[in-house]
């Protein structure tokens, strides 16, 4: 099925998916959380009627705007990647994965563009009450993609409500209500909505933070804060529920992911969650040594969050790559061993189809049958390739983890000067307050590495390895378009801040 | 009522809804046609802001159609998707970086401090514009020429030619095709901007656009011609019962003579396209965009579904003629395509709302005033 297999070909559009997909998300989850704000800023403007929250509304609009643009720039060659790049994926599981796609476009992307174009230029066009709705649709719309996409990646992540065919030689779609309320998806979306409605609130903070150190626009700064400061206190509660339970339905569908975020090499009851630590950059699967260097643990916490139970055993990378009996799993080395019949006895299928030998065919088709669960394993070459990267997925998730502790007590803070009414005097909340943001967005990138590192090797988990899913290409094909969109996304990134930046110091309008 | 649809039907089904996303999305294309005037007919600043404000107000359409064009295309024939995508690789990354750097363009082309300079953005405006257009035409024109591609047993494809795509662009009728596009999407441009700008103070313009529309729709003839004539005469790939494909003379005519109603899409469409340039030109109408533009839904509702019925490959390869893609082997499965006809029936949701909020913003045209707002692109 695999003809020559380039690895640096496959590396290459790796690197390049994750280029374009990070640079994509220093944009959308901005967009996400900061329609509603504005949709709120919005609605309080047309309930009362005070100018001064038109000119905070179009403030954040315009700011929205600038980032929207790029956020749909960087987004449309995501789509047609999975195209380019990996092709063999979109045969195999398009059958499946290319409906959400098209129904993000029918459902979303219509009304985001639609009354985009409404909420900016509708001020004297359409009507107040038209005007506020499209700006309520401009959220709707965009955070209705988030659903469809993340149902997308979700699939991958847990590939439910498919059957591979052995005569089209693809996955196909079973049942599509299983696809669309997969477990995953749900916490997905309100893991990945929650967290952007954060980010939002930081982007916020942020810039009013700036304006009171610089001492302008002040009451604008105030009120945004806050808005900002309670949105993103809920938000920072819900994200950290929900990340919860992302991490539970990991520890259920991907064990091997939560294995390698934890840095977890023998399996253990009663695990302990390691909250700081350093990995042992040397160790290797199977060679007895300790995963690392240094750390400091909390006690049956890990087994707590995975399985919700305190004495519960918790999975190491050792148990799933070889096996362990005591356990009842099996390893990916005799996952391995079945999905090489399964490969096998395909073949044999479509040879015997072919020649006409309807009796070989159904021999061997009960055969592959029988181990086609096993499928993708059979298209490892070792059992340790079945382990994602370790220590990217372990501090990854650290990054993210803390900073998600640190955002609810920053809005507290916020919230407590403001009651207070000292907020423009507290410049050591102000100063680092300019720079969340940031850290917002570091956050999230983290929590994608976390996501698609920790699925690796595979494509769709356990079904289809990266090196099949890939285009026939050459690596240099591959490495010509990575450094065009590195030079074209970071070209236009620089352009994005400069023009953003310079607008926030322009400020509202008409002051 | 959908579950009683059989595979066939469906599989039609969806090429024709596909079709009609890409007929739209040609008759959409107006954007990117105002967008390759910008250079031509605009001579100030403020000239400049009032087509580029008008455009801005609409290219969010186009770029959302073409991505459903593709959305669709993935769901329903992901055979297609995987063998053109992967297989045609340039063709297909040029023409998504020209609509990369078009995102950009309306928002950043007048804000301080952008970088670039409005002048690039204005040429990645024209990019767009011209080269997107032309590249998205010679693909098309493969549905008819064919393409180097081979189909191992398991489906994946390998290209067999080394420009990977790009030599569709070298082909005269694939060629033809794009300069159509791109001449056509002029006309439609410069007639929706005639619709869309209140002219008083700017009567230079107004002159500049009705002028663009006959030059441009003049030199789109002879390429529309040459596609139809060719279309017409060549021979194409037809597909038997047993699935064997091979070469057919006059295919298109025959399936065109087979398919009375496609002849009625055509013979419907071409005299709007030209009632639409006829009245603009003659009748000083600013309406003409809206004949000219569904003539152009139906010509190219007419070119995307000939190639694919009455048993053709829609996605030929004149490499291995037995690799090529008819809309039964390339589509996805009958469940697929029964839960994805679900989801199209609200398709004309979409259309009620994408056309009460035009008419809700463009009931009164752009006026200078408009574009000297703050704000404004
Ligand atoms: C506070 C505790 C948090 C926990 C326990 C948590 C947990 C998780 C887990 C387990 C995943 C991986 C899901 C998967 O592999 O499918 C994840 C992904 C992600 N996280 Fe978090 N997270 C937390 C906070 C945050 C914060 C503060 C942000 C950003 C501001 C964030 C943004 C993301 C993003 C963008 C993803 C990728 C999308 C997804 O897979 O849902 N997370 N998180």
């Amino acid at each position: 099925m695999v003809e020559n297999l380039d690895l640096s070909m496959v590396n290459w559009a790796r690197a390049q998916f994750a280029l374009t997909a990070m640079y994509h998300w220093i944009f959308v989850p901005l967009t996400l959380g900061l329609s509603w704000l504005i949709a709120f800023f919005h609605t309080i403007y047309v309930r009362t009627g005070n100018e001064e929250w038109k000119r905070l509304t179009r403030f954040w609009m315009k700011l929205f705007g600038i980032n929207f643009a790029i956020g749909v720039a960087t987004g449309i060659i995501l789509e047609f990647e999975f195209g380019t790049n990996w092709s063999n994926y979109s045969w195999m599981v398009g059958d499946i994965f290319g409906a959400p796609l098209a129904i993000e476009g029918i459902f979303a992307f219509f009304l985001e563009a639609t009354f985009f174009a409404v909420m900016f230029f509708g001020w004297d066009r359409v009507s107040r009450r038209f005007h506020l709705f499209s700006t309520w649709m401009v959220a709707v719309g965009s955070n209705l993609s988030a659903v469809w996409i993340l149902v997308a990646n979700a699939w991958m992540q847990l590939p439910v409500g498919q059957e591979f065919n052995p005569d089209t030689a693809r996955f196909e779609m079973q049942n599509f209500a299983e696809v669309v309320f997969s477990p995953v998806a749900v916490t997905k979306f309100t893991h990945t909505t929650s967290s952007s409605m954060l980010l939002a609130a930081l982007f916020v903070i942020s810039v009013s933070s700036w304006f009171l150190l610089k001492k302008r626009h002040l009451l604008m700064a105030r009120r945004s804060i806050l808005v900002a400061a309670v949105f993103g206190l809920l938000a920072s509660g819900f994200a950290a529920f929900t990340g919860d339970e992302a991490a539970f339905e990991v520890a259920m569908h991907q064990p091997m992911k939560l294995a390698a975020i934890e840095g977890l090499y023998q399996g253990e009851t009663k695990a302990g969650l390691v909250a700081l630590g350093v990995i042992n950059q040397a160790k290797t699967v199977g060679d007895g040594r300790d995963g690392f260097l240094f750390k400091v643990k909390i006690p049956y916490l890990l087994s707590l969050l995975a399985k919700r139970e305190p004495g519960a055993f918790v999975p190491g990378i050792h148990d799933l790559v070889y096996g362990n009996r005591t356990r009842d799993i099996m390893g990916a080395a005799a996952k391995m061993e079945r999905g090489k019949i399964a490969v096998d006895r395909l073949d044999a299928y479509k040879e015997a189809r072919k020649a006409g030998d309807e009796q070989a065919a159904a021999a061997a088709l009960a055969e592959f049958t029988e181990h086609k669960q096993y499928l993708g394993y059979g298209f490892l070459t070792r059992p340790e390739e079945a382990v994602p990267p370790v220590a990217l997925s372990f501090y990854s998730f650290r990054v993210m983890v803390m900073l998600g502790t640190l955002f609810p007590l920053v809005f507290l803070a916020y919230l407590y000067f403001a009651w207070k009414d000292r907020l423009e005097r507290v410049t050591w909340l102000l100063v680092p307050g300019v720079f969340m943001f940031f850290l917002g967005l570091v956050a999230h990138e983290a929590g994608w590495i976390v996501a698609e590192v920790g699925r690796q090797p595979w494509a769709i988990q356990g079904l289809l390895p990266v090196t099949v899913a890939r285009s026939n290409l050459t690596t240099g094909t591959v490495q010509t378009t990575f450094f065009m969109f590195l030079v074209l996304f970071t070209v236009l990134l620089i352009a994005e801040i400069r023009i953003m930046t310079r607008q926030i110091s322009i400020g509202p309008e008409g002051e | 009522m959908i579950g009683n649809l059989d595979y066939t039907t469906l599989q039609q089904l969806w090429w024709l809804l596909c079709s009609v996303v890409g007929a739209l999305f040609l008759f959409l294309t107006f954007v990117q046609g105002g967008q390759s005037l910008l250079w031509q007919v605009a001579r100030t600043d403020l000239e400049k802001s009032m087509l580029i404000n008008s455009l801005g107000r609409k290219w969010e359409l186009t770029f959302t159609t073409l991505v459903l064009f593709g959305g669709a295309l993935f769901a329903a024939f992901p055979k297609f998707y995987a063998t053109s995508f992967g297989g045609a690789y340039w063709v297909w990354i040029l023409i998504l970086f020209t609509f990369i750097i078009q995102a950009v363009s309306y928002e950043f082309r007048a804000k301080e401090a952008n970088l670039l300079g409005a002048k690039t953005y204005e040429l990645f405006l024209l990019i767009n514009g011209t080269l997107g257009i032309l590249l998205i035409g010679a693909a098309v024109g493969t549905f008819y020429t064919g393409s180097n591609f081979r189909l191992s047993s398991y489906n994946l494809v390998t290209w067999t030619h080394p420009l990977r795509g790009l030599e569709a662009a070298f082909n005269p009728f694939n060629v033809a095709l794009g300069l159509f596009l791109v001449l056509n999407a002029r006309t439609l441009g410069a007639m929706y901007l005639l619709n869309n700008i209140e002219f008083s103070g700017l009567a230079d313009l107004e002159t500049r656009l009705r002028r663009a529309v006959r030059t441009n729709f003049l030199s789109s003839v002879p390429f529309l011609l040459f596609v139809l004539v060719n279309i017409l005469l060549m021979r194409g790939f037809g597909v038997d019962d047993q699935g064997t494909v091979s070469m057919v003379s006059r295919k298109y005519l025959a399936n065109l003579l087979a398919n009375p109603w496609l002849m009625g899409l055509l013979g419907a469409g071409l005299p709007l396209v030209f009632a639409g340039v006829f009245r603009t030109l003659h009748r000083n109408s600013s309406r003409g965009i809206w004949f000219s533009g569904t003539g152009t839904v139906l010509v190219g509702l007419t070119i995307l579904l000939l190639p694919a019925y009455n048993q053709t490959c829609f996605y030929p390869s004149h490499f291995d003629l037995q690799s090529s893609l008819t809309i039964h082997n390339a589509s996805s499965s009958l469940y697929t395509l029964r839960v994805m006809t679900w989801v199209a029936l609200f398709i004309p949701v979409v259309l009620a709302y994408v056309w009460y909020v035009w008419r809700a913003m463009d009931s009164r045209k752009l006026q200078i005033a408009d574009v000297q707002e703050k704000g404004v692109y």
